[in-house]
């Protein structure tokens, strides 16, 4: 890719994330942390990628590691801010 | 590798969700439709891969796919509130793992071309790997599995030397690029040792923002290999998260007035003797917490992670219910860093069923303990401690605390008499009108409930 371009990407999207954060009251912070931890699962993609591209057994070893980690981290940090998110609801006790 | 334009759009499509989702979880009311939209864009992104023309390794992929996300689909369900903030950890180390073994790849296939592509691919691989060992001594510490910080002598020492050594390497790896298996194996060994060694001496109080810098460097170490790998929604999703994540790192450091480096380089301890400290402990029993909060206008409870670990949010709760019919005003002060996340204690009383609105922040509640008849505190130590407003020799001086002794009578529930995390003594405890009452939080909150129903 061109580095340049990539460079803008980069730089925006570092904008977008501080903005993001930055309005976010403090109950939302742990969700909020888990939420983004979900969204860098995206890193599965990569490792799909990757492991697409492997030929020797070696490169499909860590390539299937890679795939694995990263669903995991999809997955896992999916269901459990969706737990916790579920749970906040306004006064009906 | 020029993509089809249907795999290209999909993955457009999921970053721009991503995003959209996270916008949405910046507030209450719309957060569980935002992680909802950010599910549907790490689908659309996922299936898209799989119709890249000429990718190999397809049945392996699937496998791959199913076992790590079943595994974790499955734990993540089961695991308790209190247990979420390890859970955070583990997954989080996973993605590092994965952008590390990524970076794995390129380096073994010799994939890596030009000087930026692979200074970005060791750059990921290192911090990558730090997160991975680092996540995961987190997790275990948090978890109970590994009871003490360790400390090796002359650890700051020796973090210095590993960090250096594993930036040498690193650069060794792009001035001989492509570079040997060893070299490569041995950049791997040092950076995953580096991840251990950092994290091992990090004593439970200071975790949340730990995780949260480790979420931080995932995303960056995402983004980076999302450049080597030519795929910009990794670098969007990725470096997203890591400002968001570096931004709220910092600003939970700011809350326990302790720079990063602090944290990551010098364990908390008491810096010398500290004020003397007057007066004695005066304990109390269930029934008479019960009556001084029964016939209270305003009492504001401050929960801690003591409350996190017997598991009492939902007696507590219970315990709320009873008083507010009773017509006592009852409001929830959250510190910061109370928990292990920030947040924790939001999350934990949300469970319980407590409304938000019934929960402030330090900011919105410390000029309300005044008026308060009683400030109960339930396993929350060092937040209160009025030593951080008057002490300078306390190692926690200057760190914002919820104004608790300014209530009319404090309530002090503690498993013992032991000090807080950081070691130091709670000039609180011993004022005139502060009790202890001693026990673990939920058995004394469900006896101070049965109290109250005798009381009517």
């Amino acid at each position: 890719m061109d580095g340049l371009l990539a460079l803008y990407i980069f730089m925006l999207a570092a904008f977008t994330g501080y903005e993001i954060i930055a309005k976010v009251p403090v109950i939302l912070h742990t969700p909020l942390m888990s939420g983004s931890n979900f969204i860098h699962g995206v890193v599965v993609v990569g490792a799909m990628i990757a492991l697409g591209n492997a030929d020797t057994v070696l490169e499909q070893a860590i390539g299937f590691f890679a795939v694995a980690l990263g669903a995991a981290n999809a997955a896992g940090g999916y269901v459990v801010t969706e737990r916790m998110l579920g749970m906040f609801k306004k006064k009906e006790a | 590798m020029s993509l089809p334009i249907y795999v290209q759009g999909a993955w457009f499509l999921g970053a721009a969700l991503f995003i959209f989702g996270l916008k949405g979880m910046s507030s209450p009311a719309s957060a569980r439709k935002g992680i909802v939209i950010a599910g549907y864009g790490m689908l659309i992104a996922i299936a898209a891969t799989f119709l890249i023309p000429g990718l190999k390794n397809l049945a392996l992929m699937a496998v791959a796919l199913a076992v790590g996300g079943a595994a974790a689909w499955i734990s993540g369900q089961k695991v308790k509130m209190t247990d979420m903030p390890q859970m955070v950890a583990i997954y989080n180390g996973m993605g590092g793992g994965a952008a590390a073994a990524i970076a794995a790849i390129e380096f073994a296939r010799g994939d890596t071309h030009s000087t930026v592509t692979t200074i970005l691919a060791v750059v990921g691989a290192l911090i990558g790997a730090v997160s991975f060992t680092g996540s995961c001594i987190a997790w275990a510490k948090l978890q109970g599995v590994l009871k003490k910080a360790y400390r090796l002598p002359a650890q700051n020492t020796i973090n210095v030397l590993l960090a250096l050594n594993a930036i040498g390497l690193g650069a060794a790896m792009v001035v001989m690029a492509p570079a040997k298996p060893e070299l490569i194996l041995f950049f791997f060994a040092v950076s995953l040792v580096l991840g251990l060694i950092v994290t091992l001496p990090i004593g439970g109080a200071d975790m949340p923002v730990v995780i949260s810098l480790f979420n931080a460097f995932t995303g960056l170490a995402v983004g980076f290999e999302g450049y080597v790998l030519g795929n910009p929604a990794l670098i969007i999703a990725g470096i997203v998260v890591g400002a968001a994540g570096t931004l709220l790192t910092q600003l939970m450091a700011k809350a326990m007035n302790r720079p990063l480096t602090n944290i990551l380089f010098t364990p908390m301890v008491a810096s010398g003797p500290g004020e003397a400290i007057s007066g004695s402990m005066k304990e109390v029993g269930a029934i008479d917490a019960a009556a001084m909060m029964r016939y209270a206008s305003k009492v504001i409870i401050v929960p801690g992670y003591g409350m996190a670990v017997a598991h009492a949010q939902h007696k507590v709760w219970e315990m709320t219910s009873i008083l507010e019919e009773a017509g006592v005003e009852v409001k929830f002060a959250i510190h910061p860093v109370a928990g292990r996340m920030p947040g924790h204690m939001n999350v934990l009383l949300a469970e319980a069923g407590v409304p938000y609105d019934k929960i402030f922040d330090l900011e919105e509640i410390n000029g309300e303990f005044g008026q308060a008849d009683v400030a109960l505190i339930i396993g929350a130590n060092d937040v209160v401690n009025p030593s951080a407003r008057t002490d300078k020799a306390s190692p926690i001086y200057g760190m914002p605390i919820l104004n608790a002794d300014q209530a009319q009578n404090v309530i002090v529930i503690k498993r013992g008499k032991g000090t807080g995390y950081s070691g130091v003594e709670n000039a609180l405890f011993y004022t005139d009108n502060c009790r202890m009452l001693y026990g673990d939080a939920q058995p004394m909150a469900g006896e101070i409930i049965q109290h109250l129903k005798a009381m009517g």
